[in-house]
């Protein structure tokens, strides 16, 4: 009884509040926060992509905004940053060449976004780029800033390109559901091929396509399961490695002779 | 049934590559001939990455020439002085191969060099091979008799200084050329994955005049050890051997070669031959038609700082 008097008491106190904050020239600042409900995703080898389910909240939302479905957000998970080359076949005597190429520091492996609506319907452009945020806005720093500008366009337009048909970069568009006024899910993209290492869960929000707040959280992930053994052997231990293999050969060619000798 | 491969990172069907183990170690047991020169271009048309098809090509070579070693060891047609002599020679190449291997990886142009030294090489070997077989059925159906080998001919290899006596082979030749076919041989292993028994047999009967019972022996011997260095080279500076990949090629290609071995004794020496020249031949112009043809995507990407 006690109980359900506290509770309406609290029902009637934001009931009265709430009207009052509206008004108020200092409401509590909007804030996010993301939660992944793990810090590690382990995939075995087979793993054929997935989809990673992000929870998150709104801290102090404005009731009457987030009706009208003003608040945007933008969840990102990102690769660890890595060095890459993108090449250039070109015809040479009639054979296809590599030979223009350019390298690029600190790429994303991956970048996966899911959004509450279209990009260009949550803010200007404008913004994005000062964020960073987006694939098409992420900025890629090549090795060599001395090449002209046309060429490092091209590439970095072909590098985009060739993230996204891979499935690295992808963008879920609707991939962000508020389930209340409070609490917002996002389903970002992990792609077959998903990079291990630790990756970055950012989330942005947006009030009328205006940027708010930022969030982070890491993600670490492994693989896991024989061939993730093979491979890491294959690089911790790469003598020993060898040596297996050849005996491996050796030991198959001599059982093979063995079991299915025909002289 | 699909397998993940630890090192090519990708999932193929283990039947296939079972199947293209067991069909190229036919072959091979057919043709007597390694099969390496098969299993890299059929890797590389399985979407296997070059480098890795290569390495692994490698590893497998080592179980073929291992088990046919050992047959021909026990009928005593190995020369195993020749075979250590051209070992040496191996070795450097093998070596020096390896370091062009990293260097091409580095420029990006590893899988253009590896198919074109395939499509030379394969082009070259297998024309020779079909006009050669070619005129021997012409002969034989019109009736005249083959043309013998004129023994104890020499040429200007025999007149090299550093002269050797081989006694298994009946040979006193200088080292020179038996160290440089040894070299080449180690760096077309390294860089093509092959054991490079299709150069090497020619070699040793047309150029050293080693007769042809011992040859084949002898250049399997040599193969088990260059390859098994070239096995072991990539695996330390490159990391693309593929154990798992490795293993279901050999697995196939022992069983293979055993019925190949018998299946060749039923065919004649020349239709053998013209058989095997139409199917280098065939990988050769495969390979060729894949460096002319537009490509599906210009660009590609490469993680930068590798090796």
């Amino acid at each position: 009884m006690r109980g359900w008097r506290t509770f309406s008491a609290a029902a009637l106190f934001f009931a009265l509040a709430l009207p009052a904050t509206a008004q108020a020239p200092n409401p509590l600042p909007e804030g996010i926060q993301i939660g992944l409900s793990t810090d590690a995703v382990s995939i075995t080898a087979g793993f054929s992509g997935a989809d990673l389910t992000i929870f998150g909240s709104l801290e102090n939302p404005d009731p009457l905004v987030a009706r009208q479905g003003r608040y945007d957000v933008i969840v990102v998970l990102e690769g660890p940053p890595r060095p890459v080359v993108v090449r250039r076949k070109d015809r040479v005597l009639g054979v296809w060449v590599n030979l223009e190429s350019e390298t690029f520091e600190n790429v994303p492996v991956s970048y996966s976004v899911a959004t509450t609506r279209p990009l260009q319907d949550i803010t200007e452009p404008n913004s994005y780029r000062q964020l960073s945020l987006g694939a098409s806005n992420l900025y890629m720093q090549p090795a060599d800033a001395t090449d002209s500008p046309a060429t490092i366009e091209e590439f970095t337009t072909a590098l985009r390109e060739r993230k996204g048909a891979t499935g690295l970069y992808s963008e879920n568009v609707g991939g962000v559901q508020f389930l209340s006024q409070n609490l917002f899910r996002a389903t970002v993209r992990l792609a077959p091929n998903v990079p291990v290492g630790t990756h970055k869960a950012r989330a942005f929000l947006f009030k009328s396509g205006l940027f708010l707040k930022e969030s982070s959280a890491q993600l670490e992930i492994r693989k896991s399961g024989f061939e993730q053994s093979i491979f890491r052997v294959a690089h911790d231990y790469s003598f020993l490695y060898g040596v297996f293999a050849v005996s491996l050969a050796m030991i198959t060619g001599w059982l093979g002779r063995l079991i299915f000798r025909k002289d | 049934m699909g397998i993940y491969l630890p090192i090519a990172e990708i999932s193929v069907n283990v039947f296939v590559l079972l199947a293209m183990g067991a069909a190229v170690g036919f072959l091979s047991g057919m043709f007597g001939v390694g099969g390496g020169f098969l299993i890299t271009p059929l890797l590389i048309f399985y979407n296997i990455p070059p480098a890795i098809a290569v390495a692994t090509g490698a590893n497998q070579v080592i179980a073929s020439s291992f088990s046919g070693a050992l047959s021909h060891m026990k009928r005593g047609t190995l020369d195993f002085k020749l075979g250590g002599v051209l070992l040496a020679g191996g070795i450097v190449g093998s070596t020096g191969g390896i370091f062009v291997f990293a260097f091409l990886r580095r420029l990006g142009q590893l899988d253009l060099f590896i198919s074109l030294l395939y499509v030379v090489l394969l082009g070259t070997v297998g024309g020779l091979m079909l006009v050669e077989s070619v005129n021997a059925l012409r002969a034989t159906r019109s009736g005249a008799a083959p043309v013998l080998k004129k023994s104890g001919q020499h040429n200007w290899i025999h007149r090299l200084p550093l002269k050797m006596r081989f006694r298994a082979s009946k040979l006193f030749v200088s080292v020179i050329p038996v160290l440089g076919l040894g070299a080449g041989i180690g760096f077309l292993s390294s860089i093509m994955g092959v054991g490079g028994g299709f150069i090497m047999v020619p070699a040793l009967i047309y150029l050293l005049k080693v007769p042809t019972n011992v040859v084949i022996g002898t250049s399997l011997f040599q193969i088990i050890f260059t390859s098994a260095y070239t096995t072991l080279v990539h695996a330390t500076t490159n990391q693309t051997v593929d154990v798992m990949l490795a293993f279901l090629l050999m697995a196939g290609g022992v069983a293979g070669a055993q019925y190949g071995a018998k299946a060749g004794q039923k065919l004649r020496g020349e239709q053998l031959r013209a058989l095997l020249a139409l199917l280098v031949l065939a990988v050769a112009i495969r390979l060729a038609i894949d460096l002319f043809v537009t490509p599906p995507n210009l660009y590609s990407l490469t993680a930068a700082g590798l090796n």
